[in-house]
């Protein structure tokens, strides 16, 4: 299938090329007039060089060399997991952002709010659009990883590489566990409940984990309820107001923020270290 | 039938099932990694769930509104893992051919990105969105009772990519399975390329020159996490009980608790005095297994089974990965354990929250 189209784009012109009339078409002038040239600068690429220079001239289509492997355009190989998730990620950008429009991380509102969005906005998807773009997109993170190891695509000049997208995949994960706690309903609260009570166990620094009990400046316990990881974790002894404040700037400014750092990295290296991976 | 499956999935005859199953992939790759048995594989398992939709408790946990993904994972999973060794045996032939493999082989060698790349991903994506957006519509995202800290569910769940650590919750303490075992996964994960020498097999989908490399990936990525993750997503009930797939998650069902330690196994059960007063000889004796098992344990592989790999990777990089092979196998150990002889804990210390 992919194979077909392949054939069928290398060779075929590509649509929006100007048919042959002696007097300049609409569409022509469309294209010559100096709006069209200063956007678009390389013109309608028709041609082998323009097609090489549209993309070196392009900062987003920059993200892709002007060049690459023949197989490594194959669906089989690359499964365009990479590619997907961060589509999924841009998904997530644009419906999480008409979300905050609409939701206020306080107990007293934040569950109100995602009613109200539920029953007062009609043909309103973004809340679900939103929820299983993030579901989809740890499963493609997750396929990303596993096709970069069966591709031995870790492998030098790659290592760096394979270390960031570790990171962002646990970015992933962090991103979709503190929105997870937002819609401030049951499955929310107590989702998050049983995931940070696992905090409370980390060795010396949660008030039941291993070796805390020995931080101590005479009787006084440095690590307890009141001051260990899962307390700052949460902003209390509980998942409450200061938790779902916390978790909000986490998952809408901070967590965001560095993904996009690292997947600028992690697109950067893609290039210098010779694009998509391929037989020697 | 049903009751037959039902037994089935319980976590230690499934468990062995797959691993057994995977042990034989590995060993007749030709055979599981084909078209046909990804056909057979494929429709049965369809059919299987197809079927299995007409029982009303299969139905009310798979059509959870946050369970539907999941079970598009397991089919995309086991999709794109019949992918990638289907193309690897495939490439595995065509090397023991003398042949290039089939990534080098594909004329011309380079293409132009606009439009060659540029458009398949714009298909990709309108497809991602059109699925999406389908998805949206049909399925409403779950809300459910307002946020009420004084009345927890049960089963209080966390998210469903974090289940497997819940899943290992039952056969370790939180310190082990919240903190370290993923604490683990994600620095094993980065060091996969430094401990990985094997310098074949990079570019392309290949199994016979990174054997090991693949079976261990697969058998961590497949049976250590996602599979617990389907186990505490479709299987773990109220209490977090086990539930077969078509049964009825009665909250009274009982479990008895007959779990105790190694060291009151042997003092005891075996000594039949009573278990002593200061910890360190109370636990002496799993001490002494841990350090064995992190000690000797890979003096005995290096000795039969990695002696050259012990030579080729250097002594850093070799105890690295030992190291990590050894957190990775200990995980189905300690599960076994619990499952064959009730064992809670093999050194368990709780004066110190130390319990392993």
């Amino acid at each position: 299938m992919a194979d077909e189209n392949l054939e069928k784009g290398s060779t075929t012109e590509a649509p929006e090329a100007a048919p042959k009339k002696k007097k300049k078409s609409v569409w022509k002038q469309l294209v010559d007039s100096q709006v069209a040239k200063s956007y678009f600068r390389t013109g309608i690429p028709n041609t082998r060089r323009s097609r090489l220079l549209v993309v070196l001239n392009s900062l987003w289509l920059h993200l892709h060399p002007a060049r690459t492997r023949r197989h490594a355009v194959r669906l089989r190989y690359t499964w365009c997991m990479g590619g997907l998730s961060f589509f999924l990620f841009m998904v997530l950008t644009v419906t999480g952002i008409l979300l905050m429009f609409y939701y206020r991380p306080t107990v007293e509102y934040a569950y109100m709010d995602i009613v109200d969005l539920r029953e007062q906005v009609p043909l309103g998807i973004m809340r679900e659009l939103h929820r299983w773009a993030a579901h989809l997109m740890v499963i493609t993170v997750w396929l990303h990883m596993f096709r970069v190891f069966m591709t031995g695509s870790y492998k030098p000049p790659r290592e760096f590489n394979w270390g960031v997208g570790v990171i962002l995949l646990v970015l992933t994960l962090l991103l979709s566990f503190t929105g997870y706690l937002l819609p401030w309903d049951q499955l929310a609260i107590w989702a998050v409940t049983v995931g940070t009570n696992m905090a409370r166990a980390t060795p010396f620094l949660g008030q039941e984990g291993p070796g805390a009990a020995l931080l101590q400046i005479g009787d006084i316990a440095l690590v307890h309820a009141g001051s260990d990881i899962r307390f700052a974790l949460l902003g209390g002894r509980f998942v409450g107001e200061a938790t779902l404040l916390r978790f909000y700037v986490l998952h809408c400014v901070a967590l965001p923020f560095v993904a996009i750092i690292l997947m600028a990295l992690h697109f950067f290296r893609i290039r210098k270290d010779g694009n998509i991976s391929g037989p020697v | 039938m049903k009751e037959i499956i039902n037994v089935i999935s319980n976590p230690p005859i499934l468990f062995t099932l797959l691993v057994v199953i995977l042990f034989l992939s590995f060993r007749y790759p030709e055979v599981f990694w084909s078209g046909k048995a990804m056909i057979i594989v494929g429709v049965s398992s369809v059919l299987f769930f197809i079927l299995s939709l007409f029982d009303e408790n299969f139905l009310l946990i798979v059509t959870k509104a946050d369970n539907v993904p999941i079970v598009g994972l397991i089919f995309l999973i086991l999709f794109f893992t019949w992918l990638a060794m289907w193309q690897a045996v495939k490439n595995d032939k065509r090397i023991a051919a003398g042949k290039p493999v089939a990534e080098a082989e594909i004329e011309p060698k380079r293409v132009i990105v606009w439009p060659d790349l540029v458009y398949i991903e714009l298909i990709a994506l309108t497809l991602c969105l059109v699925l999406l957006i389908g998805w949206s519509v049909l399925l409403e995202a779950p809300l459910e009772q307002p946020a009420n800290p004084a009345n927890s569910p049960n089963p209080s769940k966390a998210p469903w990519y974090f289940l497997g650590l819940q899943e290992l919750l039952v056969y370790f303490d939180p310190w082990i399975a919240g903190v370290l075992l993923p604490g683990i996964c994600v620095v094993g994960l980065m060091a996969i390329p430094y401990i990985d020498k094997n310098p074949k097999g990079n570019g392309y989908y290949s199994f016979a020159e990174r054997k090991m490399a693949i079976s261990i990936f697969i058998f961590g990525w497949l049976l250590v996490w996602i599979l617990l993750i389907v186990i505490g997503t479709f299987l773990r009930g109220p209490n977090w009980n086990f539930f077969g797939p078509y049964e009825y998650w009665d909250i009274h069902k009982l479990e008895p608790l007959v779990n105790i330690n190694l060291s009151e196994i042997i003092y005891i059960k075996w000594f039949g005095v009573g278990l002593p007063k200061n910890w360190f000889f109370r636990e002496i004796f799993g001490i002494g297994t841990l350090l064995a098992y992190f000690m000797i344990t890979p003096l005995i592989l290096t000795k039969k089974v990695f002696s050259s790999l012990y030579v080729k990777l250097g002594i850093g990089r070799y105890s690295i990965f030992i190291a990590l092979l050894l957190l990775l196998v200990s995980v189905p150990i300690k599960m076994y354990l619990r499952w064959l002889f009730n064992l809670k804990y093999i050194v368990a210390i709780p004066e110190f929250f130390f319990n392993i």
